[in-house]
């Protein structure tokens, strides 16, 4: 045996055992993830936090010297407000475009929108609220006459404007995954591209198109330093889209840097980030789940 | 003779307003986004400059450059990718090469497709209690980066099983027909005809490593802090750093007065890097792919 080859029989089961360990490293993060970020809030779950306060009141006083409280209804108000505004924008114009894209344009003429939405897609989040702050603030005011132009509204197009990339090219995957023959098939009958796309496309790819829109969804909830930058800093459940919010995300962003290691404050910090971790989870693991339906068939 | 009927009338109606509407939303939603690119450009003129790039902030944020934000958001890139980037090609080589179709596999995608799914500031907090905290680095470049890479990896494995897959099975079964070993086989045929896509992956994460501000803000990434200008070794891996994002974000929220071009020039810069970045990446792919032997 040359020594070349004794050396491969020696390295190899040290690389495949390597390459085995990284494989399940994903399986670890997440576990890691989920445990840090709790055991830095267990304490304060298990033996004070009022869960029904915690979930129902809408005080978010963390920082009251006699009586602090700590209800995160305001912010949950805060963070579906600005998501469901994104979405009610983003998944129209988003699947509109995919549609567009996918079915309706050249094929040179696909390829530069391919590219200028992954260029878009690119665009940093701080970068966004930095827009926000300072394109849309102006306009806003200016338009609604509004006292202050970071609200709901703002949050929501900056939000929308972020989300729109993900849900184009994750619709335009499952209308390409539509097969061909089902395009022939109705073409040969004599019905128009809209009737194709209205009558065939849209039943066949439904579920990647619910897909793509919660993958906005999940990407909305999450998102925190464009929120934080665009939708003022007010507790409040909104009443109008002109009303500022504090979504979920921001509060931790703006207030982890003040509150003391191991404080009550800074536990109750943790507790959100969990309740994050687990709505995000649910959304994606549906969208998840709908897209291996589609794959399985 | 064909005469068109009232009903054909219609439906090329119905077509041209459906592509029109179509075309509309695609517009509309692109243009918007062009104009306000520009309109930063244009306001971020008047002050870049080399001096812009290489000097640091001054007089507590309201003058000089952006050298310290810039130099950090570097090493908390290229710290961040050495350490996801031999990790994630690794898990996708076991995903795609060695996995079989069963239980424990479907658990470590779903683990992937969530990890890709936790909120960048859930990040931030796992960064700060496991790596600041528990593993005691506290607020260091290290720190950082860990978390940095933490948040890339799940692309990174998504992207490399993509281009691992796309490679055909009939090479690596010619290859074992030969008498080759699994690894052999990856390291010689599987990696030398998957490379370029998996680097396009990996280069494509930069850009949304020196974007992220959520995950560096609690972990290594300061508000201040001055270094010697035009030294590439100025920080060390335990020391805190500056970051473009998070500089953005302080210079445009927590500092009042700042000169109105500042703000404009750092988000430029952050932008150019990004944008740059984004098209050697695609620019790469497009050539590669127009060379691909199969």
């Amino acid at each position: 045996m040359s020594a070349k080859r004794r050396f491969g029989t020696l390295t190899e089961p040290i690389i495949e055992g390597l390459i085995r360990f990284c494989g399940i490293s994903a399986i670890l993060f997440v576990l890691g993830i989920f445990f840090f970020v709790f055991r830095e809030g267990a304490d304060f779950l298990v033996t004070k936090l009022d869960v029904k306060q915690f979930l129902t009141s809408q005080e978010w006083y963390p920082d009251s010297p006699s009586n602090k409280r700590y209800g995160v209804l305001a912010l949950l108000a805060g963070t579906a407000s600005v998501t469901v505004l994104a979405m009610v924008i983003a998944v129209p114009f988003g699947l509109g475009a995919a549609i567009f894209i996918s079915e309706f344009c050249s094929a040179r003429l696909k390829e530069i929108f391919k590219i200028v939405i992954e260029l878009l897609a690119a665009i940093p989040s701080v970068v966004w609220g930095f827009i926000g702050l300072t394109v849309m603030n102006p306009l806003i005011i200016e338009i609604f006459n509004a006292p202050i132009g970071l609200n709901v509204l703002n949050g929501g197009i900056i939000l929308a404007l972020m989300s729109v990339p993900i849900i184009v090219s994750i619709g335009e995957d499952a209308l390409k995954a539509v097969p061909d023959t089902y395009r022939e098939a109705s073409l040969a009958l004599g019905a128009t591209k809209w009737q194709m796309v209205y009558r065939v496309l849209l039943p066949a790819a439904k579920n990647g198109l619910l897909a793509a829109a919660l993958l906005g969804v999940g990407r909305g909830v999450g998102e925190t330093i464009a929120v934080l930058m665009a939708t003022g800093h007010a507790v409040q459940i909104p009443d109008s889209l002109l009303d500022p919010v504090r979504t979920l995300t921001a509060t931790i962003a703006a207030e982890l840097g003040e509150a003391p290691v191991g404080s009550d404050h800074y536990q109750v910090l943790f507790i959100i980030g969990i309740l994050l971790f687990s709505i995000t989870f649910v959304v994606n693991l549906v969208a998840d789940l709908i897209v291996k339906g589609i794959k399985g068939k | 003779m064909f005469t068109e009927t009232a009903l054909v009338r219609k439906k090329q109606r119905t077509e041209i307003a459906a592509k029109a509407v179509f075309m509309a939303m695609t517009i509309l939603m692109i243009l918007p986004l062009v104009m306000i690119l520009a309109y930063l450009f244009y306001k971020a003129i008047p002050i870049l400059s080399f001096d812009f790039l290489f000097a640091n902030p001054k007089n507590g944020m309201r003058g000089g450059g952006i050298w310290a934000p810039f130099l950090g958001t570097m090493y908390l890139v290229v710290i961040s990718l050495l350490i996801s980037a031999p990790i994630g090609v690794f898990a996708a080589v076991y995903l795609n090469e060695y996995a079989r179709d069963n239980w424990f596999t479907r658990i470590i995608n779903l683990a992937v497709v969530n990890l890709a799914g936790v909120p960048s500031i859930v990040h931030a907090l796992f960064g700060l209690g496991a790596f600041v905290l528990f593993a005691g680095m506290g607020r260091s470049i290290l720190a950082a980066s860990l978390t940095l890479a933490i948040m890339t990896l799940p692309v990174i494995i998504a992207s490399t099983k993509e281009s691992l897959a796309s490679v055909p099975r009939a090479f690596r079964e010619a290859c074992w027909n030969v008498g080759a070993t699994r690894w052999q086989t990856i390291r010689h045929i599987v990696l030398p005809n998957s490379i370029s896509g998996i680097l396009t992956g990996v280069i494509l994460q930069v850009s949304r490593t020196a974007g992220e501000t959520a995950p560096v803000m609690f972990t290594g990434a300061v508000f201040f802090k001055k270094i010697s200008e035009g030294d590439i070794f100025a920080y060390n891996l335990f020391d805190q750093c500056m970051a473009l994002s998070m500089h953005l974000f302080t210079i445009s929220t927590q500092v009042p007065d700042v000169p109105k071009a500042l703000p404009y020039g750092t988000a430029v810069v952050l932008l150019g890097t990004v944008l740059l970045v984004n098209a050697v990446s695609i620019t790469l792919r497009v050539y590669l792919r127009s060379r691909k032997k199969w």
